[in-house]
């Protein structure tokens, strides 16, 4: 069923579309340290993919790859059905690759709203003198953007903080508008690195409702990185499974969960 | 009413005009800062240096004469013609972004992520590399600069107060431009950074790098704008010390003037810089009115850093700047 290139349609009904990143032979190395080693993988538009791994699996190295920040010395990563030369983060980002980050990197002295508003740089295309001087184009961009915005607010049920700076708010709501900025890009791919990260319960349930809705809601493709099993196995239509750099399984949740070298490295196997 | 009162009131207002000199160097420290986290010595030497470009342009002078001259054993000095001022202004600005650009390109993209001090320490480089090509390209002569401001007793105002006060006050025409002019400045800064897409970008950029790229901002056009910016607050500055008091090279210590006033405004704040120059400007005036005379004058030279003093034992962010809060 995976192999159709047209896409298919999932239990639950939701379509997914053809093949939207490829990833081929990946291999990123520090010096002697080897952190991704040969891994090739696909995202599907429409779907959620995750990635999950153990601690120090190369989980992050290899969003970092994905949107920019690495470069990998072997493989080839191809984006839209063309081969994506060598790019800085900034220019990802324009091509429609949006992120967020393990240890929350917002704008702490701007205003939610701000900092939301920040993830529209790409749909602001007047020019910079138009900008300047606040002239036609750019006002009316300005007022469309930040409609988009306000929608994004209310999706994500943050409206009662939009004024306040970022610095104050709990980590949780943090969490919540960095989500926000990255969906205000209106991105083809959303990656998400451990959304989950350090939240309690209660938190992990808003934030996976929000994924769901999210991708339900915008068809947003959406990649994301986590290492609690339990969440990434409710969530994600595929996984890929690293451990130590390499790839050791690739399917759907419960293919994954059978798959004998997964519990090998979840549950630990004894060496002899 | 008292003579001393009446004279009083003029050295105030003589004191703001002076203020708003002071905010405008001060301004261009603020915006580099702000946007880069960088305190920027050589702004001073960047007024000093737009001066002498522009007084340059507007006389047809020969950028490196002097070595062009010894090293081929020519004699010449002047292209032989006249650039008229909001023309030569124009060209200035250019030169100002080229050298926006190298400054980031040769400087300061190689020192992302390094510690403030090193950052300083690169402007200080900066500011005597900048004095020394400014020498080298236009000469060290004291220039005036003539670009058709309006200069001496304003008349309206002189006899205003004549009719009211019976003593005129004595307001230099070009101090009320040079209001005029930094009140707009201000104005557009703050309505640039606060609404438009690059000065969303810039505050972004200051914040955090990886969040900033992460929304397809590029920190290098970033920072050569805000180098660009700086460079133009300095021109504006250089343009309204140069008129006042001659193109020399005592301009780019107007700088340390600058610092007093970043002291009490908070260095991060565009209205403190404002704030803080009109207090230092009115401040020092005044303080040379009342107590000067007392002490034998000259209160002028130390008055500023004094009050910077104080402001830095009791309020240390200054007036305006953000509150220094570290979470634990």
């Amino acid at each position: 069923m995976l192999d159709q290139t047209e896409g298919f349609v999932t239990e639950d009904g939701r379509k997914i579309g053809p093949v939207v990143m490829e990833m081929k032979n990946i291999t990123l190395r520090f010096g002697g340290v080897v952190a991704i080693k040969d891994i090739s993988f696909d995202i599907r538009e429409g779907e959620i993919r995750a990635i999950i791994g153990p601690n120090g699996a190369g989980k992050s190295s290899m969003l970092n790859v994905i949107s920019g920040f690495y470069h990998p010395q072997e493989g080839e990563v191809w984006y839209k059905g063309a081969k994506r030369p060598a790019m800085k983060p900034y220019q990802v980002a324009r091509q429609g690759i949006a992120r967020t980050f393990q240890n929350i990197a917002l704008f702490e002295g701007m205003s939610v709203l701000d900092n939301v508003m920040t993830g529209r740089f790409r749909q602001m295309t007047s020019g910079f003198w138009a900008q300047a001087l606040w002239k036609g184009p750019a006002e009316r961009e300005e007022i469309a953007n930040r409609e988009a915005v306000e929608r994004i607010i209310d999706f994500l049920e943050i409206q009662h903080i939009r004024k306040t700076p970022v610095g104050r708010l709990p980590y949780g709501l943090k969490k919540r508008v960095e989500l926000a900025r990255a969906l205000a890009a209106e991105p083809s791919i959303l990656l998400l690195d451990e959304p989950m990260a350090g939240m309690n319960v209660e938190e992990k349930e808003d934030m996976s409702r929000f994924i769901l809705d999210v991708n339900d809601e915008f068809g947003t493709t959406i990649a994301l990185i986590e290492h609690d099993m339990g969440v990434v196995m409710d969530l994600s239509d595929r996984v890929v499974v690293m451990d130590y750099g390499k790839k050791i399984g690739d399917g759907t949740p419960d293919e994954v969960r059978n798959n004998q070298d997964v519990i090998d490295a979840y549950l630990g196997v004894a060496h002899d | 009413m008292p003579e001393q009162l009446i004279w009083g009131m003029e050295v105030f207002f003589n004191g703001l005009m002076a203020g708003v000199l002071y905010a405008l160097v001060a301004l261009g420290f603020v915006l580099i800062f702000k946007a880069s986290g960088i305190f920027n010595y050589a702004q001073g030497v960047m007024a000093l240096f737009a001066a002498l470009t522009l007084v340059g342009i507007m006389e047809g002078q020969v950028p490196f004469a002097h070595l062009i001259n010894a090293i081929f054993g020519t004699e010449i000095h002047h292209f032989g013609w006249h650039v008229p001022g909001l023309l030569a202004i124009l060209l200035t600005m250019v030169v100002m972004i080229a050298l926006a650009w190298a400054v980031n390109q040769f400087i300061f993209r190689h020192l992302v992520n390094q510690e403030p001090i090193i950052l300083f320490m690169a402007t200080i480089g900066l500011a005597y590399f900048l004095e020394g090509v400014g020498d080298i390209m236009w000469g060290s002569d004291i220039k005036k600069l003539d670009v058709g401001l309006p200069q001496g007793i304003n008349g309206p105002i002189d006899e205003l107060t004549y009719n009211i006060f019976n003593y005129g006050f004595f307001i230099d025409n070009l101090d009320l431009v040079a209001t005029l002019v930094a009140a707009l400045l201000v104005i557009a800064l703050v309505i640039f950074a606060q609404y438009s897409k690059q000065g969303r970008a810039m505050r972004a950029v200051a914040d955090d790098h990886q969040a900033a790229l992460s929304v397809g901002i590029s920190l290098n056009f970033i920072w050569v704008m805000v180098w660009s910016l700086a460079g133009f607050v300095a021109l504006v500055a250089g343009i309204m010390w140069g008129t006042k008091s001659g193109v020399q090279f005592s301009l780019s210590l107007i700088a340390l003037k600058a610092l007093p006033v970043l002291m009490l405004g908070g260095f991060t704040s565009i209205p403190g810089a404002i704030v803080g120059g009109l207090i230092i400007g009115v401040g020092e005036k005044l303080f040379e009115f009342a107590v000067g005379p007392m002490v034998g004058g000259a209160t002028e030279n130390w008055f500023a850093y004094v009050l910077a003093l104080l402001f830095l034992v009791f309020r240390p962010q200054g007036l305006f700047g953000e509150k220094i809060i570290e979470r634990v």
